[in-house]
């Protein structure tokens, strides 16, 4: 970058303050960094939990992290906290921190996947996961290696795992958390803008007149932007308008003016039905200039299944599945049309009772006309739509129409600003890529999207599902900036940069979080590692994955702080570096990318997820690795080695270690440790110095350090891919003092509106010549055939295109065209209620680190099973008493709770799945949605009796 | 794992240790109705004003008269919540009463602490509603809210009180109010309902802060009383407290001597 410091903070200060309103920092709040007051240092950082990104500062005292403050001077908090960011200093030091490698051995001190855990060195556990993943990748090839990845690592974490899954193993058996948290929302931006994250900004909140939650308790789960949205709500009440779309009621209803109870799955159709209004009733409200400039239609077939288990798969041949678990998986194969859903499915060419056959779903849509788009909405009448949406059924259709018909005239009205938000309501579907792309759809019509104040805005649950699992991509098909595994046009350019021979990296993908899992179960996969998460418990049928890694033949090994369920079912578990204990940067939902430096030394003889990879990076040669035949894609493919004569021209030897070529290479060298640089003194490296805690390191010898700046190295690596490509980040200084920064950051300023020419540079150049307001110049699935709500008719022509044939869909966003369809298991005679599961405010995920704050776990120490107080007479369990939730899948024992902050109506229940005592993820259905492939953790059915 | 039952502070059947407190705090109560001196030991204990009683205990003063220290109560309690004085406790011995922040009532909407109760020490119809038990009705104590320390008045989004109030959005409530320091942010303040608020101690017990920033005390101590000789011209409501009101007769020491006397009395005046 040619701009100097000086210019670019200047720059990035006018930036910073105009999109600040009102808000004033006064000059002895703003910490200095580094400063030593009175024996305590204060630091930067960011909080440890959700998407929302809010800077904190760290206090650090002989050694340790005493205290915390919001910071002042942070633009998304302004100092502010929610409860959970209260506790970051605390979440470190619970007393049953893992403080040194744990492997299951037996009594002569050798691995026994039966044993009990006991203490080994370093340099042992490494020999064990070496053996292991040999053993693994020689069996089963690069499918045999899998990962658990996270939206909770770091940048330079993500990017060193998935440099060695995918450059290292040629695996890409990596896939993260965030597929179970925002994988549709991810789908949902490359089928509409061809590009992923949200076009707004936090900013948005502060101008728009609409705030509509679609599936999303922002007012416990982004408490933070909730008080920005209640701020908005009091600075002008009548004209300010908040609705709640939800399933059941709950906390963010608190503020609305409107609250809409739903049944699940229908907010597809109230989308639909908004939609219509607009085509059919308010045709005038449609921008036309807007659409035909940057629109164009599309549509896909309905019948793509519902991403469970497939017949004839292993596990299922095997009977691992019962009788009673098979009658929902069957449907994934062939379903009979619901009365229910056969008017939504009507345009489609279905009828009630009709049999519908599911085929593999992909990716694959073609362009369709406005009057086909206008046919897929006809069904989504006012009548059709509360019918079949009303979810309490205590009140009246006259009411919830009135409530549907007002939210249709908010969007609609001219001159006023929708903001509409969404979290796992939407993304947790199966029809979560559908519902994504519809809510787009109603801000693309009426030209409220990508604006200041307007726009569908995707909420992330994770601290760095933004920044790491979906920037940096450690996603199965996912290489760094929106690059992809299956081009080869992108591999290549990885491979490059990379400095890895042509082919190196494997262009069979497909191992999605749930895969892994069914592969351990069905044998295939014989290696994985935990990182930064908790699959154990996250995962839906979890009885299934637990059987697997206990009772299979595999190796489980579980980076970790704490002895969380994965941990327990883990074979070897190592002591994990929790986040101040390291250099770091996450990157949020509003694209912000914030950096911080090691505050503390971790606890124990604990070593960063980093580290670890870097070390174990070591163990394995090229000859290892590259130099052999594997099969590929469940053994059905090859995937050639890499010759001698490519392993020689790339400057390797066949001895070459994976070590010497992904982390010490020459580039890596170059990042010197200065320690007279201001960013650096007085701050531990772990990784790059070593430190005086003299942990005996994966060799046996006393861990020194790499003697470079590896968290440097690593970023400005990951960063290069990211420049001149509309993700630009900033320079990894550059991070270290300002309070993040919202990428693209083109020419030192920050970008708050993507795709706007007024806004975004990259926008800007796209419209020099045509002029447009917007230009939607993602590249993904944009060469597009044509057709109608049937499939793709080879010979049509368009009205909006010049020929038959695939159509270059240059700076253009599509609108889909999705029915409404019922989700694979609904409420019966003999499970008649539906099972919502979803987090409390007081804890993070799967309570490993919250459950171990005695305020926070004081403040709520067990789920409950929330539930409308008829039901419990009905289901003849008792407010405070115990009952059972089953389902075809299993069944938990929870405390039923008819008050409080959870109030469902009739027919629903409400179970958080943060207690690892209140297992509800054995009753959940590992149904995803086809396209994104996450699980839809928001319905199933199960019955209540009393325990 | 999900077949264990959700840990909750609180032990079933009766561990050992408890048993023994009870027996003990019975013998204690037996001991007493066989012309033990019991106002005595009332009488050493001053802490007894600021204990919180079970649901339907009557007036502290006819509590301790009425109560047998007999623990029905106690044992009937499915979330362990009522303790039984015990001696050194510094607490009227033997009677029932709980600490909040350790075990708060969890408000049973079929309260099996109070119809076991066989002297009336705990009013069942004190929290009767129509015929039926009604949890909602009772009066524990009030919580209040010490605004230094509630990290919710700081600007926190915390508001853990609330959303673990069993009468939630009644009892308790939100003040939303603008921060206009940081200028796009909002408080949200938990404002406590003295009519609704049964002293029940879910906030207490919740609250996040290291010494309970929201506690309850008996509402005795809690509350102020505003006089029946005023009625809120614009609540119609208050007028029912014209029920209570007497007649009225003042004293200051200015009128301490009678007019007579006081006229009389010019003392330097001139």
């Amino acid at each position: 970058m040619s701009l100097s410091r000086r210019e670019f903070l200047k720059s990035s200060a006018a930036a910073s303050a105009a999109a600040a309103i009102g808000m004033s920092v006064p000059a002895e709040l703003e910490a200095a960094a580094n400063k030593a007051e009175g024996g305590w240092r204060w630091d930067k950082a960011a909080c440890r939990f959700c998407g929302t990104g809010c800077g904190i500062m760290m206090a650090t005292k002989n050694g340790k992290i005493v205290a915390v403050k919001g910071d002042p001077a942070a633009p998304v908090n302004r100092g502010l906290n929610c409860i959970k960011g209260y506790f970051n200093a605390k979440i470190m030091y619970g007393a049953d921190r893992l403080t040194q490698p744990l492997l299951r051995m037996d009594a002569n001190g050798k691995f026994d996947k039966k044993g009990k855990f006991a203490p080994v060195s370093w340099k042992v556990a490494f020999d064990v996961m070496e053996e292991k993943a040999k053993a693994a990748f020689n069996e089963k090839g690069p499918e045999g290696v899998a990962v658990f990845a996270s939206g909770q690592y770091t940048v330079m974490e993500g990017y060193a795992a998935q440099k060695m899954m995918k450059g290292g193993f040629r695996s890409n058996a990596i896939d993260p958390n965030a597929r179970h948290c925002m994988a549709s929302a991810v789908v949902g931006f490359y089928q509409t803008f061809g590009i992923d994250e949200p076009s707004g900004c936090y900013d948005d909140i502060e101008l728009t007149d609409t705030i509509v939650s679609w599936g999303s308790n922002m007012a416990e789960m982004h408490p933070i932007l909730w008080s920005r949205v209640t701020d908005r709500k009091l600075s002008d009440p009548e004209r300010v308008k908040v609705i709640n779309i939800s399933t059941y009621t709950h906390r963010t209803s608190d503020l609305a003016d409107s609250e809409i109870i739903f049944s699940p799955s229908t907010d597809l159709a109230m989308w639909n039905y908004i939609a219509r209004e607009i085509v059919f009733n308010h045709p005038e409200s449609i921008d036309w200039d807007f659409v035909n400039k940057h629109m164009v239609f599309a549509a896909a077939h309905p019948n793509i299944g519902y991403g469970m288990r497939k017949a004839g798969e292993k596990s299922i041949r095997e009977g691992k599945y019962t009788d009673a678990e098979m009658e929902i998986i069957k449907k994934e194969m062939k379903t009979i049309v619901s009365e229910k859903e056969a008017p939504a499915l009507a345009p489609y060419g279905y009828k009630a009772g009709d049999e519908m056959i599911h085929n593999k779903p992909g990716l694959k849509h073609w362009l369709i006309e406005f009057e086909e788009y206008k046919k897929s909405l006809a069904p989504y009448t006012l009548e059709y739509t509360a019918k079949i949406s009303k979810g309490d059924p205590d009140e009246s259709i006259e009411s919830f129409q009135a409530k549907l018909q007002n939210l249709a005239n908010l969007y609609i009205e001219k001159g006023r600003k929708v903001v509409s938000f969404w979290t796992m309501g939407m993304n947790q579907h199966t029809r979560g890529t559908w519902v994504n792309t519809l809510a787009y759809n109603v801000h693309f019509l009426l030209n409220k999207q990508a604006k200041p104040g307007d726009g569908a805005f995707s909420l992330t649950g994770q601290p760095s599902a933004c920044g790491t699992a979906r920037e940096v991509g450690t996603f199965t098909h996912r290489l760094p900036a929106d690059m992809m595994v299956k081009n080869p046009k992108h591999r290549a350019i990885v491979e490059k940069k990379w400095q890895v021979p042509a082919g190196t990296i494997n262009g069979q993908m497909g191992q999605h979080i749930m895969r892994i899992h069914r592969d351990l179960e069905d044998g295939h996969v014989k290696f994985a590692w935990i990182n930064v998460c908790n699959p154990y418990q996250n995962t839906a049928s979890a009885s299934h994955w637990l059987k697997a890694a206990r009772e299979m033949d595999n190796f489980i090994v579980c980076s970790d702080g704490y002895p969380g369920i994965s941990a327990k079912v883990s074979d070897l578990i190592l002591p994990t570096a929790m986040i101040y204990e390291k250099w770091g940067a996450y990157g949020n939902a509003e694209r912000r990318t914030q950096h911080w430096r090691q505050q503390v030394l971790p606890v124990g003889d604990s070593m960063s997820d980093t580290w670890q990879w870097i070390e174990f990076s070591k163990r394995f040669t090229i000859k290892d690795l590259w130099m052999k035949d594997v099969k590929v894609k469940w053994g059905k493919k090859d995937m050639k080695a890499i010759s001698a004569a490519a392993v020689k021209a790339a400057g390797y030897t066949p001895e070459t270690t994976m070590f010497e070529v992904l982390f010490a290479n020459d580039r890596a060298k170059s990042y010197k440790k200065d320690m007279n640089d201001p960013i650096n003194t007085g701050y531990d490296d772990t990784e790059s110095n070593g430190d005086s805690r003299g942990v005996m390191g994966s060799d046996g010898k006393e861990w020194a350090g790499y003697g470079f700046h590896i968290h440097k190295y690593l970023f400005e690596e990951y960063a290069a891919f990211t420049r001149g490509h509309g993700h630009d980040l900033a320079p990894f200084d550059v991070y270290h003092k300002v309070r993040g920064l919202k990428w693209p950051v083109v020419d030192g300023k920050e970008t708050q509106w993507r795709f706007n020419a007024k806004y975004d540079p990259y926008a800007a150049k796209a419209t020099k010549e045509t002029g447009n307001s917007h230009a939607f110049y993602g590249g993904f699935l944009k060469v597009r055939p044509q057709g109608n709500l049937n499939g793709i008719k080879k010979d049509l022509k368009l009205s909006y295109a010049d020929k038959p044939g695939k159509h270059y869909l240059k700076n253009k966003a599509k609108i889909f065209a999705r029915p409404y369809m019922d989700p694979p298991e609904m409420p019966d005679a003999e499970y008649p209620t539906w099972l919502s599961t979803g987090r409390v405010l007081e804890h993070w995920h799967s309570g490993t680190m919250t459950m171990r704050v005695p305020e926070l776990y004081r403040a709520v120490p067990e789920a409950l099973c929330y539930m409308h107080p008829k039901d419990a007479e009905k289901f003849d369990v008792k407010q405070g008493g115990l009952c059972w939730v089953e389902s075809r899948r299993g069944k938990v024992k929870a405390r039923v709770e008819t008050r409080g902050r959870n109030r469902p109506s009739r027919g629903l229940v409400f179970v958080p799945w943060f207690d690892e005592k209140v297992f509800i993820n054995k009753v959940c259905l590992d149904a995803t949605c086809p396209l994104s492939k996450q699980t839809d953790f928001k319905k199933c059915a199960v019955k209540i009796y009393k325990a | 794992m999900s077949e264990n039952r959700p840990k909750i502070e609180r032990k079933e059947p009766l561990s050992d240790r408890r048993k023994f407190i009870l027996t003990m705090a019975r013998g204690v109560g037996v001991t007493a109705l066989g012309g033990f001196v019991w106002s005595a030991f009332i009488d050493e204990v001053t802490a007894s004003q600021l204990l919180l009683r079970p649901p339907g205990a009557i007036k502290e003063d006819d509590f301790l008269k009425t109560c047998i220290k007999c623990g029905l109560c106690v044992e009937a309690c499915p979330f362990d919540t009522l303790l039984l004085a015990k001696p050194g406790d510094n607490k009227p011995l033997g009677t029932p009463y709980f600490i909040p922040r350790e075990i708060p009532c969890y408000m049973c909407p079929d309260i099996p602490c109070v119809p076991v109760c066989p002297t009336g020490a705990l009013d069942q119809s004190s929290v009767t509603t129509d015929e039926k038990l009604d949890i909602n009705v009772a009066d524990m104590g009030l919580a209040v809210i010490d605004d230094e320390s509630c990290i919710a008045f700081w600007g926190i989004q915390c508001d853990a009180c609330y959303r673990a109030c069993p009468l939630l959005g009644e009892a308790i409530t939100v003040v939303y109010e603008k921060n206009e320091r940081t200028g796009k942010h909002a408080f949200m303040k938990p404002i406590v309902h003295a009519d609704v608020c049964t002293g029940c101690g879910l906030c207490e017990k919740a609250c996040v802060t290291e010494k309970a920033a929201i506690f309850v005390l008996p509402r005795e101590v809690s509350m102020g009383r505003a006089g029946d000789y005023y009625i809120k011209g614009w609540d119609k409501e208050d007028e029912k407290r014209l029920v209570n009101a007497k007649e009225i007769k003042t004293q200051t020491r200015l009128s301490e001597k009678s007019a007579i006397d006081s006229l009389n009395d010019s003392g330097d005046l001139y």
